[in-house]
């Protein structure tokens, strides 16, 4: 992770969403998709916090011109701050951060399921599929038209892209999931990369392993810090074995998650397995490394 | 032109009873691990210390989501004292603490005398461990009757336990939720306390309008950052003013070299910096560097000639509090 303060380069919509370019080289260089940077809200402001932001892309053309993108959605006081900027204003960027999804070995098919602005960090993933020889295939979702992201650049990047929107203003009605059995078994995909919202992360993830399909999914958990000190971005994972879990950071063990690791209703609510498995303390120290290993 | 550097002081270590570290500015417990992480960021040996993330003796998972909720200048956080135990805390910390090369107080919390006690006697070796932080004021447990520093006998019970235990100096970490700090400040050091870190966050909740719901998965949780800075300042200056000469650390929102001299002059030996990492990593530093420049504008020689001096003549502490 490194530090630097960050002109901003360009600022524009993208249907309902905002789009930020930063001239950060030494970030872009190291940026790998699925990872995101946190960027601190000036002093003197009623909030304190650093906002996480996923990269969209990460342009590496050395010297100064490295460039990084980044997508919101002004939510709160802080995403609408940011969405305030203009060109030649400099912010505090801390980058690149977490885990980055995992590339799948040799020349199998991908499958892309994006909701929202969750699209964002997979237009990344594709171009470093596509840069290596790997199909891309693509789901994009959101509630109507103007909350696509960006779904021209999403078809150049692939080979097969369904759009979905609940109120059917663009592509099929519906969500991502209800096309998910159909596109998944069209394309042949044999693994999935997911982002968006974590009600739909957990729908993927379970039909995935239904159908057996390695899934990872990139996650959101409310974060203090994205450092890996404040361990407020918990996500129960279950161990390899399925006997015990722990609460790993979505910042540093995250964000990408193998989807079948996640034990979802601890996390998101719902109907709990056995109290025998939701003893509230471990008999044994977790292992972190033995947790992690996908 | 006069030269600035001159005026700055050769040195900002501090004496806390016998107690030396480099600077007055220490990283606060549960906001910087153990430093690995941070390493990263800040340039570790700048620091005067590093108060690590509560150690206990059994493994514990923490609290369900969402943990945190960010409030007017401030958050709170109900984490549940989420971690892996003092056995791994052995196995993959203690060699990361001894090549650090800053001083680590390695701060310990548990739900029984007998809990805090083992946990004592299995860090108190660590090289490079130069001090002990019981937090006996986590707010975030299970029970009220679990923060002992509630209860002076039970603070005093635990605190006292825990001193005859090491050689380490061994601070007792308090609340301010309580009526009165000074008595239960009073009962740690009898007990043996070698000195107080005030405050621990404060218990607090807040609550989404939209969906009715609390905002913290485990509906209350602890107050931090600047919110809270006037109550640390407030504890600090009743406890230093009843407990002359027992070395006090100073903690609660402290963002700025001016919110650490405020502690100081308080009555805080040195202070410790929570909330500010997670925004501005290498905060421990810069408010070092803060408090340096402002020695030298005002021709004091070390930091300790600000300790305790901003309290006002002819009013004692307890009637100031009084006065409301």
């Amino acid at each position: 992770m490194i530090r630097r303060s960050c002109e901003v380069l360009s600022l524009r919509q993208t249907g309902a969403y905002w789009s930020v370019t930063l001239v950060a080289p030494e970030i872009a260089e190291e940026a790998r998709p699925g990872q995101f940077v946190e960027i601190a809200v000036p002093r003197g402001r009623e909030f304190l916090l650093r906002r996480p932001f996923s990269i969209h892309q990460a342009s590496r053309r050395g010297g100064w011109a490295g460039t990084i993108e980044i997508v919101l959605d002004v939510v709160g006081p802080g995403t609408r701050w940011v969405s305030e900027l203009t060109s030649h204003d400099m912010v505090d960027v801390i980058g690149p951060l977490g885990r980055p999804f995992q590339l799948p070995r040799g020349a199998v098919p991908s499958l892309l399921i994006g909701g929202g602005y969750g699209a964002a960090p997979l237009h990344f993933l594709a171009e470093e599929l596509r840069r290596r020889g790997k199909p891309v295939n693509m789901i994009v979702g959101a509630r109507d038209h103007e909350r696509v992201f960006k779904p021209v650049e999403g078809k150049r990047l692939s080979d097969l892209i369904v759009v979905t929107t609940e109120d059917a203003s663009m592509g099929e009605r519906g969500r991502v999931t209800d096309v998910l059995a159909d596109v998944l078994e069209r394309t042949r995909s044999r693994v999935v990369y997911a982002c968006g919202p974590n009600a739909m992360l957990r729908a993927v993830a379970e039909h995935c392993r239904t159908v057996k399909v390695p899934c990872q999914v990139a996650v959101e958990e409310l974060m203090a810090c994205g450092l890996g000190v404040c361990w407020t971005c918990a996500v129960p994972l279950v161990a390899r074995d399925g006997k015990g879990w722990w609460n790993v950071r979505a910042c540093v063990e995250g964000p990408v998650f193998n989807g079948s690791r996640i034990w979802w209703e601890r996390w998101l609510g719902g109907a709990r397995p056995s109290p025998a498995e939701d003893e509230p303390e471990a008999a044994e120290p977790p292992i972190a490394k033995e947790i992690l290993r996908r | 032109m006069t030269d600035v550097a001159s005026r700055v002081p050769a040195s900002l270590a501090v004496d806390l009873g016998g107690l030396r570290l480099p600077t007055p500015v220490l990283a606060a417990s549960g906001c910087f691990n153990a430093g690995r992480e941070m390493s990263q960021l800040v340039d570790l040996k700048r620091i005067g210390g590093i108060v690590t993330k509560s150690v206990t003796l059994h493994p514990r998972k923490g609290l369900t989501v969402p943990r945190m909720a960010e409030t007017p200048a401030g958050m709170l956080n109900a984490i549940g004292l989420q971690n892996a135990g003092v056995d791994q805390f052995l196995s993959h910390e203690a060699a990361w603490i001894e090549q650090a090369g800053v001083p680590v107080l390695v701060s310990i919390a548990g739900t029984s005398v007998e809990e805090y006690s083992r946990v004592t006697v299995m860090v108190r070796d660590i090289p490079g461990v130069v001090g002990i932080e019981a937090n006996i004021s986590c707010p975030n447990v299970d029970r009220r009757g679990e923060v002992f520093a509630c209860f002076p006998d039970q603070a005093a019970e635990v605190v006292g336990a825990m001193s005859r235990l090491t050689r380490l100096p061994v601070f007792a970490k308090l609340t301010a939720d309580v009526t009165n700090i000074v008595e239960v400040a009073e009962a740690c050091i009898r007990a043996g306390a070698h000195g107080l870190s005030l405050i621990n966050t404060v218990l607090g909740m807040a609550i989404d309008t939209e969906t009715f719901r609390p905002r913290l998965g485990a509906v209350t949780g602890g107050l931090s950052g600047p919110a809270i800075r006037p109550i640390a300042v407030r504890c600090v200056y009743q406890v230093a003013s009843a407990l002359p000469g027992v070395p006090i650390m100073g903690v609660g929102g402290v963002a700025s070299a001016e919110d650490a001299i405020q502690l100081m002059l308080a009555g805080a030996s040195a202070v410790q910096v929570g909330t500010a990492n997670f925004y501005q990593p290498d905060a421990t530093v810069v408010i070092a560097d803060g408090i340096a420049e402002f020695l030298g504008r005002k021709g004091l020689s070390r930091p300790a000639d600000l300790v305790g001096k901003g309290g006002v003549r002819g009013v004692d502490a307890q009637s100031a509090d009084r006065r409301g």
